[in-house]
């Protein structure tokens, strides 16, 4: 069953086409990666996810649900988590706070009531918060401010902080971009364990074809603003259209 | 103790005693010597103090927490002080009705303001709030003070005149009161050459501010407190976390504003007249110095930056070049003159120079005001350096 259906959807920013025809599907429980060289529009798209961006035609379908003219908030609160390409956290907090702020929205909506009973007595949030630094191995960081933290720790911080709302669906947007090898590979393993533990669907934007082909289970390439291919790994590994729209030409091999 | 961790107790401990003990604690100076002039323990001064200091405290609740700058909360400061009087003038002199309609309105009002002015951040949201705020000084000076409508009585200020209606007034109580307890009366105790002065406003004041002051420990801490502190940090993550900023802001706005309301109720009732003055720019200026002055975002600081503003207003006008000469009398004629002559520009009139320069100083030097500085202290007396990253967690 497709959790994400993205029907018809155009974008155009003046006379630029940012996104024409754009058909995708998201299957439920499947880490499914949006490829596509600069400027084809990935960043675009997952824009029109989160209702930063509302598409000019088309719909975009979650869980049932129509996503356009809904405010980031609101989609958040019908399950979808997004990871942004710099992590995006709460600097001036700490580290524990930082995920304890998710688990509020979780459990008490859009806007916290709570303004009398202190923090320190919410065991139920507190215990959610720690189990989740635990689980990305974080839990001797819980007082840090999180500004001080390493960029790998910080995206590890956002993962947790995602994590803990338990989405339906996980948006990242590059994962890995500007991260030194060894922070790619971790990043890699981290969301394998979660997909294995957890079977959150993902749709990951990716511009590293290594991070891509290791991670997902399905492939959808973005070429000046559609759809050129949307297959199992292997096959977009051999097809020629991608070849081409990547290397300007088709391949030579 | 009352649901506070140990950290915060010791705090709201070290005000209630502060606060209770003031007359001793501002008086240090017998009253026939030379320094008598430094004592801040006279009581339109200390009223002043926990007046202002509930104003700023109120304000920290926006500014500190959320990061939002208004620079129009003297509005809501004047409305209070308006609305107070109108109690008296229709109801008695008994300040009860008359703070709970000043904190009332003031939420009106902060509500109404803060809807429309939240629609925007950083500078334009400042500018915004400056702007309503003038705009209701225009409003209470003229428009509202009119022979056919006249709430505000404009220039003059609005006060309680022997003909007013007063439907609950009691035969001898014509000034503010708390049931019976007059505002303005003080009992003196003089201790060998000091005169300590225990006066009903100030305590009153006083228990209402520590009151406020608990609230604000309360939402500092609680998880609502945490969301403001989250919408200072970073509002594109809180907003993908499904916390919808907005109504966080506006009910941090009414919260600051219903604050700063009770504190102008409490001006109208230690000296019953409301001018428009209240409500002009300057006004909203200066809790903005005095919170950060003090350390925005602290407990403490926003009640240190309102004491030490007042203080410093207060006493440093009162040195007029004719005091500066009496100190300095015993040197040479050249010297005396051109020392006072230098004073002359930082005291007196001239006190916000000194206010300015100190400003200067303490925004440079201690960029979390004077509760950082405090800190520092204690660090150093500790014997170990504040470790920039690793602050005490603020929960």
């Amino acid at each position: 069953m497709s959790i994400l259906e993205v029907q018809n959807v155009n974008k155009s920013f003046g006379g630029l086409k940012a996104l024409q025809n754009v058909n995708l599907k998201v299957e439920e429980g499947t880490i499914h990666a949006i490829i596509g060289p600069n400027g084809a529009g990935k960043s675009t798209l997952l824009n029109c996810f989160v209702g930063k961006l509302v598409p000019d035609t088309g719909s975009v379908i979650f869980d049932g649900q129509s996503l356009l003219q809904k405010k980031p908030h609101e989609i958040n609160q019908m399950g979808v988590s997004r990871v942004f390409q710099t992590p995006e956290i709460f600097t001036d907090l700490t580290v524990f706070e930082n995920v304890m702020i998710p688990c509020f929205a979780k459990r008490d909506g859009s806007f916290e009531r709570n303004a009398w009973k202190p923090v320190t007595n919410e065991s139920e949030i507190r215990d959610r918060a720690e189990q989740m630094l635990i689980d990305v191995n974080m839990i001797e960081k819980r007082d840090m401010i999180a500004s001080s933290l390493s960029r790998g720790d910080k995206r590890r911080l956002e993962m947790a902080m995602c994590l803990s709302q338990s989405p339906k669906l996980l948006l990242l947007d590059e994962p890995t971009a500007g991260m030194a090898r060894a922070d790619t590979e971790s990043t890699i393993e981290l969301l394998k364990e979660i997909q294995d533990r957890l079977q959150i669907t993902m749709a990951i934007i990716e511009h590293d074809m290594g991070v891509v082909f290791s991670l997902a289970q399905k492939i959808s390439v973005l070429a000046q603003g559609t759809v050129i291919a949307e297959d199992l790994p292997d096959a977009i590994r051999s097809n020629s259209k991608v070849k081409e729209a990547y290397l300007g030409t088709a391949a030579e091999d | 103790m009352l649901n506070l961790n140990q950290r915060d107790t010791g705090t709201f401990l070290f005000v209630i005693i502060i606060a209770v003990l003031a007359p001793f604690i501002m008086n240090p100076f017998p009253t026939d010597s030379a320094m008598a002039q430094f004592n801040a323990g006279y009581p339109d001064l200390m009223q002043r103090f926990v007046i202002f200091g509930i104003f700023a405290i109120g304000f920290n609740i926006l500014f500190g927490l959320t990061g939002y700058l208004s620079f129009g909360h003297a509005a809501f400061l004047g409305v209070g002080s308006y609305a107070a009087v109108w109690m008296f003038k229709l109801l008695s002199y008994n300040i009860v009705p008359a703070l709970f309609l000043s904190v009332i309105i003031a939420g009106i009002f902060s509500l109404f303001i803060g809807f429309l002015c939240l629609r925007r951040s950083g500078i334009y949201f400042s500018i915004l709030t400056l702007a309503f705020a003038q705009m209701s000084f225009a409003i209470a000076y003229s428009v509202l003070s009119n022979p056919k409508f006249n709430l505000t009585n404009g220039e003059t200020g609005l006060q309680v005149y022997a003909d007013d209606i007063q439907l609950f007034q009691v035969e001898n109580l014509t000034t503010p009161h708390l049931f019976g307890w007059t505002m303005n009366t003080t009992y003196e105790l003089t201790l060998s050459a000091w005169d300590f002065q225990f006066n009903v406003g100030y305590y009153v004041s006083a228990c209402v501010m520590l009151f406020m002051f608990y609230i604000s420990i309360r939402i500092f801490r609680s998880p609502f407190g945490l969301m403001l502190r989250a919408v200072k940090t970073n509002q594109t993550r809180l907003n993908y976390t499904g916390v919808n900023t907005r109504p966080h802001t506006l009910a941090a706005f009414v919260i600051s504003g219903m604050y700063a309301g009770l504190a102008g109720g409490l001006l109208a009732s230690m000296d019953p007249l409301a001018g428009a003055e209240r409500m002009q720019w300057t006004a909203s200026g200066e809790v903005v110095l005095m919170t950060i002055l003090g350390g925005a975002g602290t407990l403490l600081g926003p009640l240190l930056g309102a004491g030490f503003i007042k203080y410093f207003e207060n006493i440093l006008s009162k040195i007029n070049d004719n005091v500066l000469h009496a100190w300095f009398q015993y040197l040479p004629e050249w010297l005396e003159n051109s020392l006072v002559w230098v004073l002359h520009w930082f005291t007196g009139k001239g006190w916000h120079l000194t206010l300015g320069l100190l400003f200067m100083i303490i925004v440079i030097f201690l960029p979390g005001g004077l509760m950082d500085g405090a800190n520092r202290i204690r660090e150093a007396l500790r014997g170990r350096k504040a470790k920039k990253n690793l602050q005490t967690p603020v929960e």
